[in-house]
């Protein structure tokens, strides 16, 4: 076999990023958040991956989006290799690929506000030893932001490579680069939005209808009862799917196929292929995902504004040091390549190091998932120039 | 070799034209050689901007900055004056605007530098008027059918095309690529000798 070696190109890398072990942190005192409410007891659901170096210079946080996880490569303990889906982020993260786990510590934590472990809606209310439900307060970006620079002070993680996310995620990377100019390096910025338009808030508002109409949401306070709003939030993400895809990744997966024969049934029922894709991913979904941070995650999206107080975007951005590599896809219709090119701008007036490439795929907001080999092109170089910067920086405040 | 040895000749030129510690934006920079130069040897603070996806990816490693961008849509996301030159090197000639980007140029930029292949060079004369075929060269190596280069021009007409742009030509050199390939500055019967030219241009 090893004679018939094939060489392989590095986005094509299959290594895993191997067993990760899930882990939860316990944060110490009470978390203020940015709506002036407190939380008690938060805990934190993180994954991490490679080892920090003797610099403490090549830690990269892994931020994800509006339905990801903790879980962002490799397997879970106990998971079959071959058969177990691997984490959500896998084509990127690993040994050799563009988030090189062999040269970076890899840090991915489930979001404040989460369902996969991090302290949600569904978590329990120290104070009432229930459900917080419809008590919850909401969360922002900044306040998942603020979690994790929590998460990492206790890893002993002073300084960040990098902070790399797309969509939500992207988000999340832009805010550590404000709130914390001092220990990011770089930021990634891809597929993302320094804020939402108003077209990707009226599909949020829409998802979010659908689960405060589904008569199982019972103002939110569902946990105790064997229900669910199960059947608003398939609706909500339906939605979210049409909005992640392309009219023409759309046409090419489905076109107007029927899922069975070629005659149409006249009856309401799902027959088109692409009803039935829909229907199932809604099914999956509700599996996995709670109602309630659903509704969390799309407002603290929708409320997102990297301007913050400041008078024009880049004001907000006055202070940054980061260099920032920024994508967009160009069938992107939901974080569009105009918004990116926004955030481009804003960056530049403030002469900030930025890099931006509009990457062409036709998989729509998606993309990010599923183009490993364009991202790793502009990532993997992006990566190691950024590890060089990080580590003459942690030098500078150590000196040997 | 040092990094200006590696520049293409009329780079070098253009890199002369710089002044130290000048703020640059390069249009059509490729990945981002001529700006890794500017900023190792002139101090200079260096931007880029490139319509390939690979020009981008290539300079994240020169330390580069580099926009993607198409410069036929102009430079609407800079700002007046945010650069004391722009620089358009051997980009003019496939451009579908011309007149658009040497405005942008002169907008955002105090100065603009920009080479272009001399369309009037003997060589391409011969061709056309001798032989009767499409000039096919060094400086312009395609067939007229597959050239990327829409907008080809020469030095009396670019002087022209600046003054109607609403500029001012400040100095120009006029360069012939002698036995070895290397361009040497030619001074007399420059439109007919030179087959790649170098005009830094003002606002009028």
């Amino acid at each position: 076999m090893a004679a018939t070696q094939t060489c392989r190109r590095p986005w094509e890398e299959t290594a895993s990023a191997g067993v990760s072990e899930p882990r939860t942190l316990a944060l110490d005192g009470a978390l203020t958040l940015a709506g002036k409410r407190t939380l008690r007891g938060v805990e934190v659901a993180y994954e991490t991956y490679g080892r920090l170096d003797e610099w403490g210079a090549n830690a990269v946080l892994v931020c994800h989006a509006l339905s990801g996880d903790a879980h962002v490569a490799g397997t879970r303990p106990g998971e079959d290799p071959e058969t177990a889906r691997p984490g959500w982020w896998d084509i990127m993260v690993g040994p050799g690929k563009a988030i090189d786990t062999d040269r970076f510590f890899v840090v991915c934590s489930n979001v404040l506000g989460g369902c996969s472990g991090t302290t949600g809606p569904g978590s329990v209310d120290p104070d009432t030893g229930r459900p917080y439900g419809p008590a919850f307060p909401l969360v922002t970006i900044e306040d998942m932001v603020d979690v994790q620079a929590r998460l990492l002070d206790a890893l002993g993680v002073k300084r960040l490579a990098a902070v790399v996310g797309g969509s939500m995620g992207g988000m999340q990377a832009l805010s550590w680069a404000v709130r914390y100019p001092d220990r990011v390096t770089a930021v990634v910025a891809d597929a993302t939005t320094p804020r939402l338009g108003a077209q990707a808030i009226a599909f949020h508002a829409v998802g979010r209808q659908a689960i405060l109409e589904d008569p199982h949401y019972a103002n939110g306070d569902y946990y105790g009862g064997d229900v669910r709003p199960d059947s608003g939030l398939a609706i909500a993400r339906m939605i979210g799917h049409i909005t992640y895809l392309s009219d023409e990744s759309m046409h090419t997966k489905f076109g107007r196929r029927l899922r069975e024969g070629d005659d149409y049934a006249y009856e309401f029922v799902s027959e088109f292929e692409v009803e039935t894709y829909l229907a199932y991913q809604g099914a999956r979904f509700v599996e996995r995902f709670d109602a309630n941070t659903y509704l969390h995650m799309t407002k603290a999206m929708d409320y997102f504004d990297l301007r913050g107080e400041a008078a024009t975007l880049a004001d907000a951005l006055r202070g940054v040091r980061s260099r920032f590599l920024v994508t967009s896809f160009s069938s992107d219709w939901l974080f569009t390549t105009a918004q990116a090119k926004q955030l481009v701008a804003a960056l530049r007036m403030v002469d900030a190091e930025v890099w931006f490439s509009e990457i062409e795929s036709a998989y729509g907001h998606d993309a990010f998932l599923l183009e490993p080999e364009a991202q790793y092109e502009l990532i993997a170089p992006f990566l190691t120039e950024a590890l060089v910067e990080s580590t003459r920086r942690a030098r500078e405040v150590t000196p040997l | 070799m040092t990094s200006s040895e590696l520049l293409r000749g009329d780079l070098s030129i253009v890199a002369d034209l710089v002044r130290p510690g000048s703020r640059v934006l390069d249009l059509g920079c490729g990945e981002g050689e001529l700006l890794a130069h500017l900023r190792e040897e002139k101090g200079a603070f260096v931007r880029g901007v490139e319509l390939a996806s690979g020009g981008v990816a290539g300079s994240i490693g020169r330390g580069v900055p580099v926009f993607q961008g198409n410069l036929d849509e102009g430079l609407a996301d800079f700002p007046d004056d945010f650069f004391d030159v722009v620089v358009l090197s051997q980009t003019l000639q496939v451009v579908h605007r011309p007149m658009l980007v040497l405005r942008e140029m002169l907008r955002v930029g105090q100065r603009g530098i920009v080479s272009f292949p001399n369309f009037a060079h003997w060589r391409n004369r011969a061709h056309l008027g001798l032989r009767g075929r499409m000039p096919v060269s060094a400086a312009i190596p395609y067939t007229w059918y597959e050239t990327p280069n829409i907008h080809h021009t020469t030095i009396p007409d670019f002087r022209d095309f600046v003054t109607a742009a609403g500029g001012t030509v400040v100095k120009e050199v006029a360069l012939a690529a002698n036995a070895s390939g290397r361009p040497h500055r030619v001074a007399f019967a420059a439109n007919l000798r030179a087959d790649t030219a170098v005009f830094l241009i003002g606002r009028a």
